[in-house]
């Protein structure tokens, strides 16, 4: 077993066995992404598998969304051959909210080769979702051999140069942020000096009442260090959101649900529409998990995000695909 | 400068033709090979690059093959050289013509990291 770093990561609490039975209900968690609900100035995030088991009272908040990360349109190989049929799936589990979420996130890895063909379909597959609007970060994946200058055309009109934007939605202030850039040998994800200067200024005369969701494709904290799973300086960036009362930090990249609460920030991991990834350290590398065909659907998902104004919470939901 | 790369293939070839005597039995035809050019591979097996470091005579073609169901580049830290990127086994190959050592990594998954020592 790898070593856990002190911040211990936040698996399912219920069912954390490593025993394989334990594991495949810890698969089973896993949802292809997240229902998110503002809830009285905080996100609670819910696995979109578990909304049926839900009170519906607690899925209502001033502002829903969800959440889908590393569609990887493009990707071809056991345990999933046909990723465009799964991200559709999640389309589908959107389309059966109850209420339309305000719009879509995508953290990332829309694509796995950076091919045209590949950010065509995932757009078109999203059209026919109940949500018009989708907000995109992009993953690493999404800035191969060209340095991201098809994902800025397509994804960040409007964007800051580099990439990274805001904007705010029912009072709630939203900040995407590019750590996929300008890598370095043996590093970590990495927002770079720019950014985080236009990060301060951009939250510097928000109210410390303002609820803020920062999204980004590898996590903002450390999952995983040793295969990469976090970013150089995240802290800084962090920093600057000090004072504000409730911070969620939403990412992808890991392709596996994990929650953290850290002071005043939660940050949550979405899992991929496309393909598991292992436990960190649970595995040789974090290559994709090959599972068993009628598993698949139940290790894949969205996240669902929903926000009362109110009290101060934000649930973050993940449901499977199955 | 024409005559100097050819004496120095030259010299890389008679190096490799002994290396091929002393070391293990090869086949014919791999033998053949070496003696118009030295060449040498890299596999990319489970995010790591193997060997992950070598060191090869100047002159030697260095392939890399991603093995895994991931894509992978091969960066050069230094910016000497760096590929597309490489999706389940495409290969990539840079000659090296001059000593000295050569970091890479790749620039999807920066843990993974190189070297390649010319001699």
């Amino acid at each position: 077993m790898a070593h856990r770093t002190k911040d211990e990561i936040v698996h399912d609490h219920n069912h954390d066995g490593i025993d394989r039975r334990g594991f495949l209900k810890c698969m089973a968690w896993a949802g292809t992404g997240a229902f998110c609900v503002m809830q009285g100035g905080v996100l609670k995030s819910y696995s979109m598998s578990r909304l049926a088991e839900m009170n519906p009272a607690d899925m209502k908040g001033e502002l829903s969304f969800v959440q889908i990360s590393d569609s990887h349109m493009g990707f071809n190989k056991p345990a999933n051959p046909d990723v465009a049929a799964t991200l559709q799936a999640a389309v589908d589990k959107i389309n059966a909210l109850s209420a339309p979420p305000e719009f879509l996130l995508h953290t990332g890895d829309i694509s796995h080769l950076s091919k045209p063909e590949e950010f065509d379909t995932v757009e078109q597959i999203l059209k026919s979702a109940s949500a018009k609007d989708v907000f995109y970060v992009p993953g690493e994946h999404d800035v191969l051999n060209d340095d991201g200058k098809q994902y800025h055309e397509r994804f960040a009109k409007g964007a800051q140069e580099g990439g990274w934007y805001s904007f705010e939605k029912k009072g709630v202030h939203f900040v995407g942020l590019v750590n996929v850039m300008n890598l370095k040998a043996g590093g970590l994800g990495t927002l770079g000096h720019e950014q985080l200067e236009w990060l301060e200024k951009d939250v510097k005369n928000l109210k410390s009442s303002t609820p803020i969701i920062v999204f980004a494709h590898i996590p903002l904290w450390a999952v995983y260090p040793e295969w990469g799973w976090g970013t150089e300086d995240s802290a800084q960036a962090l920093a600057y959101l000090k004072k504000f009362g409730s911070v969620t930090v939403l990412n992808g990249h890991i392709h596996q649900i994990m929650q953290k609460v850290e002071g005043n920030v939660t940050f949550h991991t979405a899992c991929s529409t496309a393909f598991p990834q292992p436990k960190p350290g649970e595995a040789p590398s974090p290559g994709p998990m090959k599972v068993p065909a009628e598993q698949l659907r139940s290790v894949l998902g969205i996240t669902d995000v929903n926000y009362v104004r109110g009290q101060h919470a934000l649930a973050v939901v993940d449901s499977t695909l199955a | 400068m024409r005559r100097s790369v050819f004496v120095a293939s030259l010299l890389v070839t008679a190096v490799m033709g002994l290396g091929g005597i002393a070391g293990e039995q090869k086949s014919f035809a791999a033998r053949a090979q070496e003696k118009t050019a030295s060449t040498a591979e890299v596999k990319i097996d489970n995010f790591v690059f193997g060997p992950t470091a070598i060191t090869v005579p100047v002159g030697t073609t260095v392939t890399w093959v991603n093995r895994d169901d991931i894509p992978h580049t091969v960066v050069s830290t230094d910016k000497v050289f760096k590929s597309k990127v490489l999706d389940t086994d495409e290969k990539f190959s840079f000659t090296f013509t001059k000593a000295g050592e050569y970091p890479y990594f790749c620039s999807i998954h920066p843990k993974m990291t190189g070297k390649v020592v010319v001699q």
